[in-house]
């Protein structure tokens, strides 16, 4: 027993509501990372900027995946700066695409405010930090 | 044959999502009925899989290349089970949220299968 409580635990991030929140950022992982690849792969200098934006959000993606998953207060700051990061590329590319449509002759995840992903880009970070900011109130440390 | 498996993958995606997404507004975690339910749409989902492959390895091909379509064949297989292990670590409603967006997720993923086969 002694030996678990000289660790203390990492907060849990990845409970109740977290867990759709890690399962939405997983789905958009693998979505934004294979298709950038893909297209980075075969056809890049079509919309170089496009394929580029879209590998940046996939990693973007990826490291808040991460964050959520391991827990914990730092990580749980991380992933909070990485989802305002996040929020602020879709609505930059959201209104870019809209604004200078000749720039991205192809689409990026971000194109349109995510709406060929059903808007979740843009939905999901602001519902990312809601949760992160709910979970710093519920820290086990404070009970 | 591909087109209709697609549509019926689609469909039972759909009901998966509405059945577990029930059982999360009435605050309620995965089933083992859930799970069977589950276990029927991803072998829908294995099935496709393998007649793409066969497709494939017959000659024809999907209007908007085989390397898209056999990625989004394998992840529309891997959709369903990810979301169900994640509303085993998960036992509350918000695991069956869990396995409602996975169906959500696996429908669209359909959509664009069938987008994928047709060019």
């Amino acid at each position: 027993m002694t030996a678990v409580e000289e660790k203390p635990a990492r907060a849990r991030l990845v409970s109740g509501p977290g867990m759709l929140l890690v399962w939405l950022y997983g789905v958009m992982v693998v979505g934004a990372v294979s298709r950038s690849v893909y297209q980075i792969a075969t056809e890049f200098d079509r919309a170089p900027l496009a394929y580029s934006l879209s590998a940046v959000a996939g990693v973007v993606y990826g490291f808040i995946t991460y964050s959520l998953v391991r827990g914990g207060e730092t990580a749980r700051r991380l992933a909070l700066v990485c989802c305002a990061a996040e929020l602020a590329g879709v609505l930059a590319v959201g209104t870019w695409t809209l604004v200078d449509p000749s720039a991205f002759p192809d689409a990026t995840v971000w194109s349109k405010y995510g709406m060929g992903y059903v808007f979740i880009p843009v939905l999901l970070p602001l519902t990312a930090m809601y949760w992160l900011r709910k979970a710093r109130k519920q820290r086990p440390g404070t009970v | 044959m591909l087109d209709v498996l697609t549509l019926v993958t689609g469909v039972a995606a759909l009901l998966l999502a509405a059945w577990c997404g029930w059982a999360a507004y009435r605050d309620q975690p995965t089933k083992d009925w859930h799970f069977i339910g589950m276990a029927v749409v991803s072998m829908l989902a294995l099935v496709q899989l393998v007649i793409g492959i066969v497709a494939l390895a017959r000659g024809e091909r999907p209007g908007q290349g085989t390397t898209i379509f056999v990625a989004y064949l394998l992840g529309a297989f891997a959709c369903v089970p990810a979301a169900g292990l994640m509303s085993l670590a998960e036992r509350t409603r918000w695991g069956s949220a869990t396995v409602a967006a996975g169906g959500v997720v696996l429908a669209v993923l359909e959509v664009r299968l069938y987008d994928i086969w047709g060019g």
